[in-house]
């Protein structure tokens, strides 16, 4: 019993010595296990007198559960080291780029046109496709160009024979669509139009997006505020300035080519819009009663409007693509700019 | 359109400034492309006469003048043109003065011998684009020591309208005119026209047979006309402004008129002139050889010009060179007629011709304008030319002269177009002061369009008139309203744009090529290809539709492979063309091209170069989309343009829908290309048939799975494995997974393993051993027995 304190104390040293957690179980069992010294301890004090031997206990029993501590204190601080000395060594370079298959990106036209198509649908247009190979009714005579029309020289037309062509705008879609439903009739008619022109601003092909609305009572003050509202949207510019330009197309009366405020220079005048401040960016108009009468609608009940645009113009207006030929070539280097 | 601002303003004078005025006729409808100096800058040039020419002591070609720049003592300059010569007014650049370019005028001593100034040419002054041959030589009226610059008004404008097609009435100073008199309220005036009187009594014959394409006709004799007359310099000048080169002064008349006025006009040389003229449509197998040289095959529906002997000139599109006016013509027949637009649309284009006449004419010349502009020509000719004007032969068909066009604008009509009132007597002024016979009604505006404005004949043409005069940007804005009604959609297609970034979650750059393409190319792609030829290509390289998307890509993998991107991922949507005209199928597809290593440039691995499983991958990606994979089979298939060993043919639920393929190395070979490239080419309409999930209850019980390895033929695709054992495999089967595909060692010489993972598992109990061997020996047995293989021992 009179080497208790002395037993403690090398007990205290060893533990606090205790390499690993292995060592420690080893002292746990020296002096806590069942033939632990400290064990043998409780054992002996039936050799004490009753009066001693609840003191001597309370002794014994304090050390035993000092010690029970520390071994417990130390495993939490020989286990903690040993799991950061775990995760130190398994660390590593989280800077590493990752593996494995990048994604890639959307055309630019895709991506404007998507974009144009969204924020129409949105509001209920719906989208409305049509063959490429179109003929001369389609693509002309049913737009009020009739053969030997001036406007027919306004569009430079890739032709198969005396009738089949490339159609020259993605108009016929709106014919047909006129045919083949009733009012209301909301679309937007998005594709690849073909044109023989080909210089720094010109490509035999483009994309166009066309919008149609027929209905009751519609003026030409919805196809102005529709117009506006779309601009502003596309370019997210509440206050992009619009202004509509009387123009001329066979398909629509009144006709009006749109202007916006330059993006570039807001209006102050750059290369871009030719120091004009102004950008010519689409035309539009309410649909001619004589395109209502070839689509079979009755232009004294229902008046329309009809608008579009290209969409590599306004994918260069909105990303500053300064080269049109650019959309055509692609070059990896130039698509991957759009992911 | 371009014209000169001064010109404009001798006829309506608004208190606008240039741009002012170009902005305020864009905002109308006449679309201003350029606003831009007659002349380059320059200064201290002033009329000068030149008093003495004498040759250059030391250089042949240089002499050596004194001349009157109205300084008072004469100035000695050394002039190297050819046509200089004593007595001329000229255009002389003083020392001090700044030519175009900063040239700076000053003293020189030119081999020997001062020269205090410069006798310019007209290029010299920016005046003509070439290298003129020679000094400019002024009226002799020019009075000397005036400011050059004043003496030619050289301090104008031109301002060029890009006029739509509907706009024909003003393609003249006239008719730019009254538009701007219109949009300012102006009075315009020209200048006086009055009748010249005959003086003589040589007449020509005329007769119209085509009355319904030219109703109107009018010819006149001119007399003793010096064709070697010069043409003032203030109308060459104006005709320089407009782009208009001066040829001789009979040309010049007309074409001066023509602008001024609208109305083109006809001078031929009255001597080669037989019998009597007669307006008719061209003859079979008639030849005209026209002014510009070109021999031309007439067609029927042509009208002509002719006389006794045939045609003469193609009516309101160009004359012909036998019957034009040559510098020893003494008697001109001048004609000025009424052709109406159908007579001439299309016409110049078919023949490839666009010429000032024909552009005016197709679009409308007003026809009041025929007699107007003969008497302005006649006294402009003789004036310039001398001579006399015989009398004015006029035929007419009234009944195809254009008739009286009444129009009804409605107001209710009008106000609802434009979602305004305008007020009536505001709309009643538009129309007025657009030259409009208007008489207010009840209900809205009764009108009689002008002989002009051959574009104005339903409701609409005021509607716009209106809209347009009052200024698009004073109407109102508003945005349409309509019911929202709910539409059903369609759950089971997917959308391109849901199959194109499927593609993009791949790894794949969108691209976008033409639809048509080289020939040559699809030939070595495609050798049996059928699809339209474009009968007017912009170049040989674009001529055929593209019969399928491979051309395009494989186009643009060279493309980056020439600019060292050797990794090339991309794909495109967009219809492939196959099959003559008559039988065109237009057919949306998408396509994919491979190429390169498997992966972009890393650190870990994957260096491998792409092969077809990988693109295989990517393609049986995008078909499980829709949910539907069991529609889809790859089966061995040739392809012309892919590895017979390494290609399959796509079926959908049993359609062909597409291939996918290595590219055939004779391909590569033909094309030049230097690496392996691999494609898949499918139908869009396939791809996007989907379906709505159907939900199965989850089994609360055990799954069960066997293993089985099979020694197959090399030849027997691991499709028909898959097949057998499915259908061998009962009811209960969940899954079945190709994990191993091995060939070498302990596997026979041309044969494979391929090792199944196959999953069954019951809705309601506990599969038990001996039903799974029964179905695991019936896959044995039909494998046997149909593939002829063996389960791996």
């Amino acid at each position: 019993m009179d080497h208790l304190p002395t037993l403690v104390s090398e007990a205290r040293d060893a533990i606090q010595a205790a390499p690993s957690v292995a060592a420690l179980d080893e002292l746990r069992v020296r002096y806590l296990g069942k033939k632990g010294e400290i064990t043998l301890l409780l054992k002996s004090l039936g050799k004490l007198s009753a009066e001693e031997r609840p003191a001597a206990g309370e002794r014994i029993n304090q050390a035993k559960q000092v010690l029970a501590d520390e071994i417990d204190a130390k495993r939490h601080q020989l286990e903690g080291a040993a799991l950061n000395a775990r995760l130190a060594a398994e660390s590593i370079d989280v800077t590493l780029p990752g593996r494995g298959q990048s994604s890639g990106g959307l055309h630019p036209v895709t991506r404007t046109l998507e974009r144009i198509e969204g924020l129409f649908t949105r509001i209920g247009y719906d989208v409305a496709i049509g063959p490429e190979i179109e003929d001369d009714y389609h693509n002309f005579e049913a737009l009020n160009i009739p053969a030997h029309h001036p406007a027919r020289g306004m569009a430079d037309t890739f032709y198969f024979d005396a009738t089949r062509l490339l159609r020259t705008h993605t108009s016929p879609v709106q014919v047909r669509t006129m045919k083949s439903s009733e009012p209301p009739i909301r679309i937007v008619c998005p594709g690849r139009v073909y044109r023989s022109d080909s210089d720094l601003t010109h490509t035999p092909m483009f994309h166009q997006v066309e919008g149609l609305l027929v209905d009751e009572d519609v003026s030409f003050a919805d196809l102005k505020g529709t117009i506006e509202d779309f601009l502003q949207a596309f370019f997210e510019r509440d206050d992009l300035s619009v202004r509509f330009r009387p123009s001329y197309f066979p398909f629509t009366e009144p006709s009006a080519e749109v202007d916006i405020q330059c993006v570039m220079c807001s209006g102050a005048g750059c290369r871009v819009c030719s120091h004009s401040g102004w950008l010519e960016v689409m035309g539009c108009g309410m649909v001619h009663p004589e395109v209502f009468r070839h689509s079979g609608i009755d232009s004294e009940r229902y008046t329309g409007f009809a608008f579009g645009m290209g969409a590599e113009r306004l994918a260069m207006l909105r990303y500053g693509v300064n080269d049109l030929r650019l959309f055509f070539e692609n070059d990896l280097r130039f698509l991957r700019q759009f992911a | 359109m371009k014209f000169s601002e001064q010109w404009l303003r001798e006829w309506v004078s608004p208190q606008l400034d240039t741009q002012a005025i170009a902005d305020q006729i864009t905002m109308a409808g006449l679309e201003v492309d350029a606003v831009e100096s007659v002349a380059a800058s320059f200064s201290g040039v002033v009329v000068a006469e030149v008093l003495s020419k004498d040759k250059h002591p030391d250089a042949d070609k240089l002499n050596v003048c004194t001349v009157d720049d109205g300084s008072g003592d004469p100035v000695q300059v050394v002039c190297g043109a050819a046509n200089v010569e004593t007595g001329q007014k000229i255009p002389f650049a003083q020392v001090g003065g700044v030519l175009p370019g900063d040239f700076k005028i000053k003293k020189a001593k030119l081999r020997g011998v001062e020269s205090r100034g410069m006798i310019c040419s007209a290029s010299e002054l920016g005046l003509e684009e070439d290298t003129s041959p020679g000094i400019l030589v002024l009226p002799d009226s020019a009075p000397v020591g005036i400011d050059f610059r004043e003496f030619m008004q050289l301090n104008d404008m031109t301002i060029e309208v890009d006029l739509t097609p509907n706009r024909g009435d003003c393609l003249s100073i006239k008719g730019l005119a009254r538009e701007v008199g219109v949009l300012n309220r102006l009075p315009v005036s020209g200048p006086d026209i009055s009748p010249v009187s005959a003086e003589i009594e040589d007449r020509f014959a005329v007769s119209i047979e085509a009355t319904e394409q030219c109703p109107r006709y009018i010819g006149r004799i001119i007399k003793g006309v010096n064709v070697k007359a010069e043409t003032p310099l203030w109308m060459v000048e104006r005709l320089r402004r407009s782009d208009v080169r001066s040829i001789d002064p009979v040309v010049d008349v007309t074409n001066y008129v023509m602008l001024e006025l609208g109305q083109p006009l006809h001078a031929f040389d009255r001597e080669n002139l037989k019998g009597g003229i007669v307006i008719r449509l061209a003859k079979p197998d008639e030849r005209l050889t026209l002014l510009d040289g070109s021999d031309i095959a007439l067609r029927p529906e042509t009208l002509v010009i002719a006389d006794h002997n045939g045609p003469l000139a193609m009516a309101g599109i160009m004359g012909g060179e036998n019957s034009g006016v040559s510098e020893n013509t003494q008697t001109i027949f001048l004609e000025s007629a009424f052709f109406t637009p159908l007579a001439i649309s299309g016409q110049a284009r078919s023949y490839g011709l666009h010429t000032d006449a024909s552009h005016r004419f197709e679009r409308g010349v007003d026809p009041e304008l025929t007699p107007i502009a003969v008497e302005r020509a006649t006294q402009l000719l003789i004036d310039i030319c001398g001579g006399q004007a015989g009398p004015v032969v006029e035929v007419q068909s009234e009944a195809d002269m254009p008739q009286e066009r009444a129009i009804l604008l409605r107001r209710a009509r009008l106000e609802k177009a434009l979602s305004k009132a305008l007020e009536v007597d505001d709309v009643t002024d538009i129309l007025q002061r657009l030259g409009l016979e208007v008489s207010v009604q009840e209900s809205g505006w009764k009108v009689v369009a002008p002989s002009w404005r051959f574009d104005l004949s339903i409701e609409e043409d005021l509607i716009e008139e209106v809209a347009r005069v009052h200024g698009y940007n004073n109407l109102p804005v508003r945005r349409p309203a309509a019911r929202l009604a709910l539409r059903s959609a369609d759950e089971a297609t997917l959308t391109q744009s849901q199959l194109r970034r499927q593609m993009v979650a791949r790894g794949f750059q969108e691209a976008i090529t033409y639809s048509f393409v080289a020939p040559e190319l699809q030939a070595a792609i495609l050798p049996e290809a059928v699809s339209p030829v474009l009968a007017n290509p912009i170049s040989a390289d674009l001529s055929v539709m593209r019969a399928s998307l491979f051309p395009g890509l494989v186009r643009a993998m060279e493309y980056n492979l020439n600019r060292q991107q050797p990794r090339v991922r991309l794909f495109e949507t967009g219809l492939v063309f196959n099959g003559e005209l008559d039988a065109l199928s237009q057919v949306p597809m998408l396509g994919a091209l491979v190429c390169g290593a498997r992966e972009g440039e890393g650190w870990g691995g994957a260096k491998e170069r792409v092969d077809f499983y990988d693109l295989k991958g990517d393609l049986e990606s995008v078909l499980a989309m829709g949910g539907d994979v069991d529609a889809w089979r790859f089966e061995p298939g040739e392809h012309p343009a892919l590895h017979p060993g390494q290609s399959a043919q796509l079926l959908h639920n049993g359609e062909p829908a597409g291939w996918i393929g290595t590219l055939h190395p004779q391909v590569r070979a033909t094309l030049g290309l230097k690496v392996d490239a691999v494609l898949f080419e499918v139908r869009l309409d396939a791809l996007s048939q989907g379906q709505i999930p159907a939900f199965e209850p989850l089994s609360r019980f055990p799954e069960v799975r066997r293993d089985l390895a099979f020694i197959l033929n090399d030849a027997t695709p691991v499709q028909a494995l898959l097949d057998c054992a499915k259908q061998q495999a009962g009811d209960y089967l969940q899954d079945i997974k190709l994990f191993d595909v091995y060939a070498g060692k302990g596997v026979a010489e041309g044969c494979k393993s391929i090792a199944l993972g196959l999953t069954w598992q019951h809705p309601s109990r506990t599969l038990n051993d001996e039903e799974i061997n029964q179905l695991v020996d019936s896959i044995v047995t039909q494998v046997r027995v149909k593939l002829d293989a063996e389960l791996r021992s």
